[in-house]
Protein backbone atom coordinates (compact mmCIF):
# COMPACT_ATOMS: atom_id res chain seq x y z
CA UNK A 1 0.00 0.00 0.00
CA UNK A 2 1.25 3.41 -1.20
CA UNK A 3 -0.59 6.46 -1.22
CA UNK A 4 0.86 8.38 -4.19
CA UNK A 5 0.53 12.14 -3.32
CA UNK A 6 1.32 14.81 -6.19
CA UNK A 7 0.65 18.48 -5.31
CA UNK A 8 2.81 20.12 -8.31
CA UNK A 9 -0.32 20.42 -10.84
CA UNK A 10 -2.77 21.48 -8.46
CA UNK A 11 -0.11 24.27 -6.25
CA UNK A 12 -0.04 25.35 -9.93
CA UNK A 13 -3.51 26.34 -9.52
CA UNK A 14 -2.81 28.59 -6.48
CA UNK A 15 -4.48 32.07 -7.82
CA UNK A 16 -7.70 30.15 -8.01
CA UNK A 17 -7.62 28.85 -4.72
CA UNK A 18 -7.08 32.27 -3.04
CA UNK A 19 -9.57 33.78 -4.87
CA UNK A 20 -12.11 31.15 -4.07
CA UNK A 21 -10.75 31.41 -0.14
CA UNK A 22 -11.90 35.17 -0.59
CA UNK A 23 -15.03 34.62 -1.66
CA UNK A 24 -15.93 32.38 1.01
CA UNK A 25 -14.64 35.15 3.12
CA UNK A 26 -16.70 37.34 1.73
CA UNK A 27 -19.88 35.20 2.11
CA UNK A 28 -18.92 34.64 5.71
CA UNK A 29 -18.47 38.61 6.37
CA UNK A 30 -21.74 39.25 4.36
CA UNK A 31 -23.61 36.80 6.13
CA UNK A 32 -22.19 37.69 9.40
CA UNK A 33 -23.05 41.26 9.58
CA UNK A 34 -26.74 41.37 8.21
CA UNK A 35 -27.67 37.60 9.91
CA UNK A 36 -26.37 39.68 13.33
CA UNK A 37 -28.63 42.61 12.06
CA UNK A 38 -31.99 40.17 11.46
CA UNK A 39 -30.72 38.41 15.12
CA UNK A 40 -31.26 41.35 16.66
CA UNK A 41 -34.19 42.53 14.99
CA UNK A 42 -35.77 38.64 15.24
CA UNK A 43 -34.85 38.40 18.83
CA UNK A 44 -36.56 42.05 19.50
CA UNK A 45 -39.58 40.84 17.75
CA UNK A 46 -40.20 37.65 19.05
CA UNK A 47 -39.61 38.75 22.49
CA UNK A 48 -42.08 42.06 21.97
CA UNK A 49 -45.37 40.50 22.75
CA UNK A 50 -46.81 41.46 19.71
CA UNK A 51 -49.28 38.73 18.73
CA UNK A 52 -48.16 39.27 14.62
CA UNK A 53 -44.04 39.70 14.86
CA UNK A 54 -43.84 37.00 17.82
CA UNK A 55 -45.49 34.67 15.48
CA UNK A 56 -43.48 35.95 12.36
CA UNK A 57 -40.20 35.51 13.76
CA UNK A 58 -41.18 32.10 15.17
CA UNK A 59 -42.61 31.05 11.98
CA UNK A 60 -39.16 32.20 10.51
CA UNK A 61 -36.79 30.78 12.64
CA UNK A 62 -38.53 26.88 13.20
CA UNK A 63 -38.89 26.83 9.16
CA UNK A 64 -34.79 27.66 8.70
CA UNK A 65 -34.37 25.47 11.60
CA UNK A 66 -35.77 22.68 10.28
CA UNK A 67 -35.16 22.32 6.96
CA UNK A 68 -31.49 21.70 5.63
CA UNK A 69 -29.33 24.33 4.36
CA UNK A 70 -29.14 23.24 0.60
CA UNK A 71 -32.62 23.05 0.49
CA UNK A 72 -33.21 26.88 1.38
CA UNK A 73 -30.23 27.37 -1.15
CA UNK A 74 -32.04 25.63 -3.86
CA UNK A 75 -34.71 27.80 -3.24
CA UNK A 76 -33.97 31.00 -3.04
CA UNK A 77 -32.07 30.12 -6.47
CA UNK A 78 -35.44 28.69 -8.13
CA UNK A 79 -37.93 30.98 -6.42
CA UNK A 80 -35.80 33.84 -7.67
CA UNK A 81 -35.62 32.44 -11.18
CA UNK A 82 -39.14 31.27 -11.27
CA UNK A 83 -40.02 35.43 -11.04
CA UNK A 84 -38.05 36.22 -13.64
CA UNK A 85 -35.29 37.94 -11.82
CA UNK A 86 -31.82 36.68 -12.32
CA UNK A 87 -29.29 37.03 -9.64
CA UNK A 88 -25.53 36.28 -9.86
CA UNK A 89 -24.61 33.16 -7.56
CA UNK A 90 -22.75 35.16 -5.23
CA UNK A 91 -26.04 37.48 -4.38
CA UNK A 92 -27.84 33.87 -4.18
CA UNK A 93 -25.36 32.94 -1.98
CA UNK A 94 -25.10 35.16 0.45
CA UNK A 95 -28.68 35.85 0.41
CA UNK A 96 -29.63 31.89 1.60
CA UNK A 97 -26.59 32.26 4.54
CA UNK A 98 -27.65 35.19 5.31
CA UNK A 99 -31.36 34.27 5.70
CA UNK A 100 -29.58 30.80 7.39
CA UNK A 101 -27.70 32.34 9.81
CA UNK A 102 -30.39 35.22 11.02
CA UNK A 103 -32.51 32.55 12.41
CA UNK A 104 -29.91 30.93 14.13
CA UNK A 105 -28.87 33.95 15.41
CA UNK A 106 -31.85 34.98 16.76
CA UNK A 107 -32.21 32.33 19.22
CA UNK A 108 -28.70 33.09 20.36
CA UNK A 109 -29.60 36.69 20.92
CA UNK A 110 -32.92 35.83 22.21
CA UNK A 111 -31.36 34.16 24.47
CA UNK A 112 -28.79 36.55 25.33
CA UNK A 113 -31.69 39.05 25.72
CA UNK A 114 -33.62 36.66 28.53
CA UNK A 115 -30.30 36.85 30.46
CA UNK A 116 -30.37 40.17 31.20
CA UNK A 117 -31.75 40.56 35.36
CA UNK A 118 -35.42 42.48 34.91
CA UNK A 119 -33.83 44.71 37.85
CA UNK A 120 -31.45 46.02 35.01
CA UNK A 121 -34.17 47.02 32.91
CA UNK A 122 -36.38 48.28 35.81
CA UNK A 123 -33.32 50.64 36.54
CA UNK A 124 -33.08 51.84 33.09
CA UNK A 125 -37.09 52.62 33.28
CA UNK A 126 -36.96 54.24 36.59
CA UNK A 127 -33.71 56.62 34.73
CA UNK A 128 -36.78 57.22 32.54
CA UNK A 129 -35.02 55.88 29.29
CA UNK A 130 -37.28 55.11 26.82
CA UNK A 131 -37.77 51.48 25.62
CA UNK A 132 -35.40 51.81 22.44
CA UNK A 133 -32.87 53.58 24.61
CA UNK A 134 -33.04 50.78 27.02
CA UNK A 135 -32.28 47.77 24.52
CA UNK A 136 -29.89 49.92 22.71
CA UNK A 137 -27.79 51.27 25.88
CA UNK A 138 -28.45 48.57 28.59
CA UNK A 139 -29.13 45.46 27.38
CA UNK A 140 -27.57 44.85 23.72
CA UNK A 141 -24.20 44.85 24.68
CA UNK A 142 -24.13 43.01 27.91
CA UNK A 143 -26.38 40.51 25.95
CA UNK A 144 -24.61 39.90 23.34
CA UNK A 145 -21.52 39.72 25.90
CA UNK A 146 -22.99 36.63 27.49
CA UNK A 147 -23.53 35.02 23.81
CA UNK A 148 -20.82 35.93 22.17
CA UNK A 149 -19.07 32.28 22.22
CA UNK A 150 -21.74 30.90 21.10
CA UNK A 151 -22.47 33.61 18.67
CA UNK A 152 -19.12 33.12 17.11
CA UNK A 153 -18.78 29.93 16.41
CA UNK A 154 -22.48 29.82 15.02
CA UNK A 155 -20.55 32.46 12.40
CA UNK A 156 -17.55 30.23 11.58
CA UNK A 157 -20.00 26.89 11.58
CA UNK A 158 -22.11 29.20 8.61
CA UNK A 159 -18.48 29.62 7.06
CA UNK A 160 -18.13 25.96 6.75
CA UNK A 161 -21.30 25.66 5.57
CA UNK A 162 -21.18 28.18 2.51
CA UNK A 163 -19.18 25.14 1.14
CA UNK A 164 -22.92 24.00 0.13
CA UNK A 165 -23.47 27.01 -2.34
CA UNK A 166 -20.87 25.13 -4.68
CA UNK A 167 -24.46 23.55 -5.47
CA UNK A 168 -25.38 26.94 -7.18
CA UNK A 169 -21.97 27.50 -8.86
CA UNK A 170 -21.06 30.32 -6.57
CA UNK A 171 -17.41 30.29 -7.00
CA UNK A 172 -16.18 30.01 -3.94
CA UNK A 173 -13.33 27.58 -2.11
CA UNK A 174 -15.04 24.11 -2.54
CA UNK A 175 -16.82 25.44 -6.41
CA UNK A 176 -12.94 25.86 -6.97
CA UNK A 177 -11.62 22.57 -5.78
CA UNK A 178 -14.50 21.14 -8.18
CA UNK A 179 -13.31 22.23 -10.87
CA UNK A 180 -9.19 21.91 -10.16
CA UNK A 181 -9.69 18.22 -8.68
CA UNK A 182 -11.99 17.47 -12.80
CA UNK A 183 -9.49 18.86 -14.37
CA UNK A 184 -6.26 17.65 -13.06
CA UNK A 185 -7.74 13.98 -11.15
CA UNK A 186 -5.75 14.73 -8.47
CA UNK A 187 -9.17 14.78 -5.84
CA UNK A 188 -7.37 13.97 -2.88
CA UNK A 189 -4.59 16.28 -3.22
CA UNK A 190 -7.36 18.92 -3.89
CA UNK A 191 -9.22 18.60 -0.89
CA UNK A 192 -6.57 18.08 1.83
CA UNK A 193 -5.91 21.64 0.59
CA UNK A 194 -9.23 22.83 0.40
CA UNK A 195 -9.60 21.45 3.94
CA UNK A 196 -5.89 23.45 5.20
CA UNK A 197 -7.30 26.59 3.85
CA UNK A 198 -10.84 25.94 5.96
CA UNK A 199 -8.80 25.45 8.55
CA UNK A 200 -7.05 28.91 8.17
CA UNK A 201 -9.88 30.70 7.29
CA UNK A 202 -11.66 29.79 10.66
CA UNK A 203 -8.75 31.03 12.48
CA UNK A 204 -8.44 34.05 10.60
CA UNK A 205 -12.31 34.54 11.62
CA UNK A 206 -11.74 33.44 15.25
CA UNK A 207 -9.04 35.98 15.02
CA UNK A 208 -11.46 38.75 14.20
CA UNK A 209 -13.62 37.99 16.77
CA UNK A 210 -11.17 37.97 19.25
CA UNK A 211 -10.07 41.32 18.08
CA UNK A 212 -13.70 42.48 17.61
CA UNK A 213 -14.39 41.46 21.49
CA UNK A 214 -11.44 43.45 22.62
CA UNK A 215 -13.21 46.53 21.04
CA UNK A 216 -17.06 45.63 21.66
CA UNK A 217 -16.28 44.81 25.42
CA UNK A 218 -13.92 47.38 26.77
CA UNK A 219 -14.72 46.10 30.29
CA UNK A 220 -13.28 42.59 29.69
CA UNK A 221 -10.12 44.15 28.18
CA UNK A 222 -9.67 46.26 31.57
CA UNK A 223 -10.26 43.14 34.05
CA UNK A 224 -8.52 41.72 32.28
CA UNK A 225 -10.93 38.72 30.70
CA UNK A 226 -11.45 39.17 27.29
CA UNK A 227 -13.85 36.64 25.49
CA UNK B 1 -43.08 71.80 34.09
CA UNK B 2 -42.32 74.76 35.59
CA UNK B 3 -45.24 74.70 38.18
CA UNK B 4 -44.30 71.54 39.46
CA UNK B 5 -40.38 73.22 39.87
CA UNK B 6 -41.62 76.20 42.11
CA UNK B 7 -43.57 74.01 44.58
CA UNK B 8 -43.40 75.98 48.09
CA UNK B 9 -41.97 74.58 51.01
CA UNK B 10 -44.15 72.61 53.09
CA UNK B 11 -46.20 71.24 49.76
CA UNK B 12 -47.35 67.65 49.22
CA UNK B 13 -45.01 66.02 46.83
CA UNK B 14 -46.20 62.58 47.40
CA UNK B 15 -50.01 61.80 48.16
CA UNK B 16 -51.49 58.29 48.38
CA UNK B 17 -55.19 58.21 48.67
CA UNK B 18 -57.03 55.45 49.76
CA UNK B 19 -54.41 52.69 47.07
CA UNK B 20 -55.45 49.28 46.88
CA UNK B 21 -53.67 46.85 44.59
CA UNK B 22 -53.78 42.86 44.55
CA UNK B 23 -51.42 40.54 43.20
CA UNK B 24 -54.23 37.90 42.06
CA UNK B 25 -56.02 36.85 45.09
CA UNK B 26 -53.14 38.61 47.92
CA UNK B 27 -54.54 42.12 49.07
CA UNK B 28 -50.97 43.92 49.27
CA UNK B 29 -52.07 47.38 49.82
CA UNK B 30 -55.65 47.57 51.62
CA UNK B 31 -56.43 51.38 51.20
CA UNK B 32 -53.35 53.00 52.55
CA UNK B 33 -53.22 57.10 52.75
CA UNK B 34 -50.16 59.07 53.35
CA UNK B 35 -48.83 61.87 52.18
CA UNK B 36 -44.89 63.45 52.06
CA UNK B 37 -44.22 67.27 52.09
CA UNK B 38 -41.84 69.10 50.36
CA UNK B 39 -38.37 68.59 51.96
CA UNK B 40 -39.57 66.21 54.20
CA UNK B 41 -38.09 62.25 54.76
CA UNK B 42 -40.62 59.96 55.26
CA UNK B 43 -40.08 56.31 56.49
CA UNK B 44 -41.72 53.38 55.69
CA UNK B 45 -41.34 50.66 58.42
CA UNK B 46 -43.00 46.83 58.83
CA UNK B 47 -42.57 43.39 58.35
CA UNK B 48 -41.89 41.74 55.11
CA UNK B 49 -44.29 41.13 53.48
CA UNK B 50 -46.53 43.98 55.11
CA UNK B 51 -46.86 45.88 51.70
CA UNK B 52 -44.09 48.72 51.88
CA UNK B 53 -41.98 47.97 49.21
CA UNK B 54 -45.46 47.87 46.89
CA UNK B 55 -46.44 50.73 48.26
CA UNK B 56 -43.45 52.72 47.14
CA UNK B 57 -43.26 50.87 44.06
CA UNK B 58 -46.26 52.06 43.13
CA UNK B 59 -45.27 55.67 43.46
CA UNK B 60 -42.94 55.93 40.28
CA UNK B 61 -45.50 53.08 38.94
CA UNK B 62 -43.60 49.94 39.11
CA UNK B 63 -46.94 49.02 40.10
CA UNK B 64 -50.34 49.95 38.84
CA UNK B 65 -52.74 50.18 41.88
CA UNK B 66 -56.35 48.78 41.15
CA UNK B 67 -58.05 51.61 42.90
CA UNK B 68 -57.42 54.84 44.65
CA UNK B 69 -55.25 58.07 43.95
CA UNK B 70 -51.42 58.41 44.01
CA UNK B 71 -50.23 62.38 43.11
CA UNK B 72 -46.43 63.24 42.90
CA UNK B 73 -45.70 66.38 41.84
CA UNK B 74 -48.35 67.48 40.56
CA UNK B 75 -48.91 64.31 38.46
CA UNK B 76 -51.71 61.68 38.58
CA UNK B 77 -49.78 58.51 39.13
CA UNK B 78 -53.17 56.30 38.74
CA UNK B 79 -54.00 58.04 35.34
CA UNK B 80 -53.53 55.64 32.76
CA UNK B 81 -52.65 58.25 30.36
CA UNK B 82 -50.02 59.16 32.86
CA UNK B 83 -46.65 60.46 31.29
CA UNK B 84 -44.34 57.73 32.68
CA UNK B 85 -40.96 59.21 31.37
CA UNK B 86 -41.92 62.82 32.76
CA UNK B 87 -42.91 61.36 35.97
CA UNK B 88 -39.94 59.23 36.17
CA UNK B 89 -37.86 62.78 35.97
CA UNK B 90 -38.93 63.73 38.50
CA UNK B 91 -38.47 60.66 40.52
CA UNK B 92 -35.36 59.05 41.43
CA UNK B 93 -35.12 55.63 43.20
CA UNK B 94 -32.42 53.68 44.51
CA UNK B 95 -33.58 49.60 44.77
CA UNK B 96 -31.56 47.24 47.46
CA UNK B 97 -29.44 45.44 44.58
CA UNK B 98 -27.60 48.60 43.18
CA UNK B 99 -28.32 47.33 39.80
CA UNK B 100 -25.92 49.55 38.17
CA UNK B 101 -24.92 49.01 34.46
CA UNK B 102 -22.12 46.35 34.33
CA UNK B 103 -20.41 47.02 30.93
CA UNK B 104 -20.76 50.84 32.09
CA UNK B 105 -17.88 52.59 33.84
CA UNK B 106 -18.92 54.61 36.86
CA UNK B 107 -18.92 57.93 34.80
CA UNK B 108 -20.53 56.43 31.99
CA UNK B 109 -23.61 54.35 34.29
CA UNK B 110 -24.02 58.52 35.73
CA UNK B 111 -24.03 60.09 32.19
CA UNK B 112 -26.27 58.07 30.11
CA UNK B 113 -29.39 58.98 31.51
CA UNK B 114 -28.53 62.60 31.50
CA UNK B 115 -27.33 62.49 27.95
CA UNK B 116 -30.13 60.10 26.80
CA UNK B 117 -33.61 61.67 27.94
CA UNK B 118 -32.58 65.35 28.89
CA UNK B 119 -30.40 65.75 26.23
CA UNK B 120 -27.45 67.34 28.59
CA UNK B 121 -24.12 67.72 26.69
CA UNK B 122 -21.44 64.69 27.28
CA UNK B 123 -19.28 67.75 29.14
CA UNK B 124 -22.01 68.80 31.01
CA UNK B 125 -22.81 65.33 32.17
CA UNK B 126 -19.28 64.25 33.31
CA UNK B 127 -19.17 67.49 34.96
CA UNK B 128 -22.64 66.32 36.62
CA UNK B 129 -21.12 62.93 37.00
CA UNK B 130 -18.25 64.56 38.93
CA UNK B 131 -20.25 66.81 41.29
CA UNK B 132 -22.90 63.60 41.87
CA UNK B 133 -19.93 61.34 43.07
CA UNK B 134 -18.10 63.77 44.75
CA UNK B 135 -21.35 64.24 46.95
CA UNK B 136 -21.56 60.25 48.16
CA UNK B 137 -17.70 60.29 47.95
CA UNK B 138 -16.46 57.92 45.19
CA UNK B 139 -14.48 60.50 43.13
CA UNK B 140 -11.80 58.24 42.91
CA UNK B 141 -13.66 55.53 41.79
CA UNK B 142 -15.15 57.54 38.15
CA UNK B 143 -12.88 55.27 35.86
CA UNK B 144 -14.30 51.80 37.78
CA UNK B 145 -16.73 49.38 36.13
CA UNK B 146 -19.28 48.94 39.17
CA UNK B 147 -17.55 44.79 39.78
CA UNK B 148 -14.38 46.58 40.92
CA UNK B 149 -16.27 48.28 43.51
CA UNK B 150 -17.59 47.26 46.82
CA UNK B 151 -21.15 47.13 47.51
CA UNK B 152 -21.22 50.18 49.88
CA UNK B 153 -19.68 51.81 46.99
CA UNK B 154 -21.80 50.53 44.37
CA UNK B 155 -25.03 51.40 46.30
CA UNK B 156 -23.56 55.19 46.51
CA UNK B 157 -22.83 54.68 42.88
CA UNK B 158 -26.48 53.94 42.26
CA UNK B 159 -27.41 57.38 44.40
CA UNK B 160 -24.72 59.48 42.85
CA UNK B 161 -26.66 58.35 39.05
CA UNK B 162 -30.16 58.84 40.47
CA UNK B 163 -28.94 61.97 41.67
CA UNK B 164 -27.67 63.56 38.69
CA UNK B 165 -30.96 63.54 36.94
CA UNK B 166 -31.82 66.42 39.10
CA UNK B 167 -35.44 64.53 40.56
CA UNK B 168 -37.81 66.28 43.00
CA UNK B 169 -38.37 63.19 44.93
CA UNK B 170 -36.27 59.85 45.93
CA UNK B 171 -36.98 56.42 46.74
CA UNK B 172 -35.21 54.13 48.62
CA UNK B 173 -36.39 50.37 48.23
CA UNK B 174 -34.12 48.86 51.17
CA UNK B 175 -30.91 50.16 49.83
CA UNK B 176 -28.78 48.78 52.87
CA UNK B 177 -30.53 45.52 53.61
CA UNK B 178 -27.73 43.41 51.49
CA UNK B 179 -25.00 45.28 52.90
CA UNK B 180 -22.89 44.59 56.23
CA UNK B 181 -22.87 47.36 59.32
CA UNK B 182 -19.90 49.24 57.94
CA UNK B 183 -21.14 49.49 54.52
CA UNK B 184 -24.27 50.50 56.02
CA UNK B 185 -23.10 52.87 57.80
CA UNK B 186 -21.33 54.70 54.87
CA UNK B 187 -24.99 54.66 52.47
CA UNK B 188 -26.72 56.08 55.52
CA UNK B 189 -24.08 58.81 55.62
CA UNK B 190 -24.93 59.82 52.26
CA UNK B 191 -28.51 59.54 53.13
CA UNK B 192 -28.04 61.85 55.71
CA UNK B 193 -26.45 64.30 53.82
CA UNK B 194 -29.16 64.33 51.37
CA UNK B 195 -32.06 65.32 53.83
CA UNK B 196 -30.02 67.70 54.99
CA UNK B 197 -30.04 69.35 51.47
CA UNK B 198 -33.62 69.27 51.81
CA UNK B 199 -34.11 66.23 49.59
CA UNK B 200 -37.72 65.02 49.72
CA UNK B 201 -36.81 61.30 50.36
CA UNK B 202 -39.16 58.13 50.89
CA UNK B 203 -37.18 54.93 52.52
CA UNK B 204 -38.55 51.74 53.21
CA UNK B 205 -35.50 51.05 55.46
CA UNK B 206 -35.57 48.38 58.68
CA UNK B 207 -33.07 50.50 59.85
CA UNK B 208 -34.87 51.64 62.84
CA UNK B 209 -31.83 53.57 64.59
CA UNK B 210 -31.68 55.02 61.06
CA UNK B 211 -35.02 55.97 60.90
CA UNK B 212 -35.57 57.39 64.50
CA UNK B 213 -32.65 59.74 63.96
CA UNK B 214 -33.64 61.01 60.05
CA UNK B 215 -37.16 60.73 59.96
CA UNK B 216 -39.65 63.61 59.92
CA UNK B 217 -42.60 60.97 59.36
CA UNK B 218 -42.95 57.82 59.99
CA UNK B 219 -45.86 55.38 58.38
CA UNK B 220 -45.81 51.78 59.45
CA UNK B 221 -47.57 48.93 57.34
CA UNK B 222 -49.18 46.14 58.96
CA UNK B 223 -51.32 43.42 56.54
CA UNK B 224 -51.15 46.24 53.75
CA UNK B 225 -53.16 49.10 55.71
CA UNK B 226 -50.94 51.96 57.58
CA UNK B 227 -51.12 51.31 61.19
CA UNK B 228 -50.03 53.18 62.57
CA UNK B 229 -48.54 56.74 61.26
CA UNK B 230 -46.69 60.00 63.22
CA UNK B 231 -43.12 61.57 63.85
CA UNK B 232 -40.44 59.37 64.45
CA UNK B 233 -41.48 60.07 67.98
CA UNK B 234 -43.86 56.53 67.28
CA UNK B 235 -40.61 54.51 67.36
CA UNK B 236 -39.92 55.42 70.60
CA UNK B 237 -43.50 55.51 72.32
CA UNK B 238 -45.20 53.38 69.51
CA UNK B 239 -49.08 53.33 70.47
CA UNK B 240 -50.33 50.35 68.78
CA UNK B 241 -49.41 46.62 70.16
CA UNK B 242 -48.21 45.80 66.82
CA UNK B 243 -45.77 48.34 66.17
CA UNK B 244 -44.91 48.01 69.36
CA UNK B 245 -44.10 44.01 69.24
CA UNK B 246 -42.53 44.79 65.34
CA UNK B 247 -40.15 47.40 67.31
CA UNK B 248 -39.41 45.21 70.11
CA UNK B 249 -39.95 46.94 72.84
CA UNK B 250 -43.98 45.32 73.48
CA UNK B 251 -44.57 42.58 75.96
Amino acid sequence: MKINLDFGAILERWPSFVSGAIMTLELAVIATVLGTAIGVLGAIARRSGHPVATRVAAFYVESIRNTPLLVQIFLVYFGLASLGVKFPAFTVAAAALTINVGAYTTEIIRAGFDAIPKAQIEAAEGLALSKPQIYWHVVMLPAIEKVYPALTSQFVLLMLASSVTSQISAEELTAVANYIQSDTYRAFETYILVAIAYVALSLVMRAGFYGLGLVMFPRRRRLGTPL
Amino acid sequence: MSDIANVATGATVVALTNVHKSFGPLKVLDGVTFDVARGDVLCIIGRSGSGKSTALRCIDRFETIDSGEIVVCGRKVHDPALDLRALRQDVGIVFQSYNLFPHLTIEENITLAPTCVKGTSKAEAREQARAALAQVGLSDKIQHYPEQLSGGQQQRAAIARSLAMRPKVMLFDEVTSALDPELTGEVLKVIEGLAADGMTMVMVTHEMGFARSIADRVVFMHRGKVHEHGTAAVLTTPTTPELAQFLGTGL
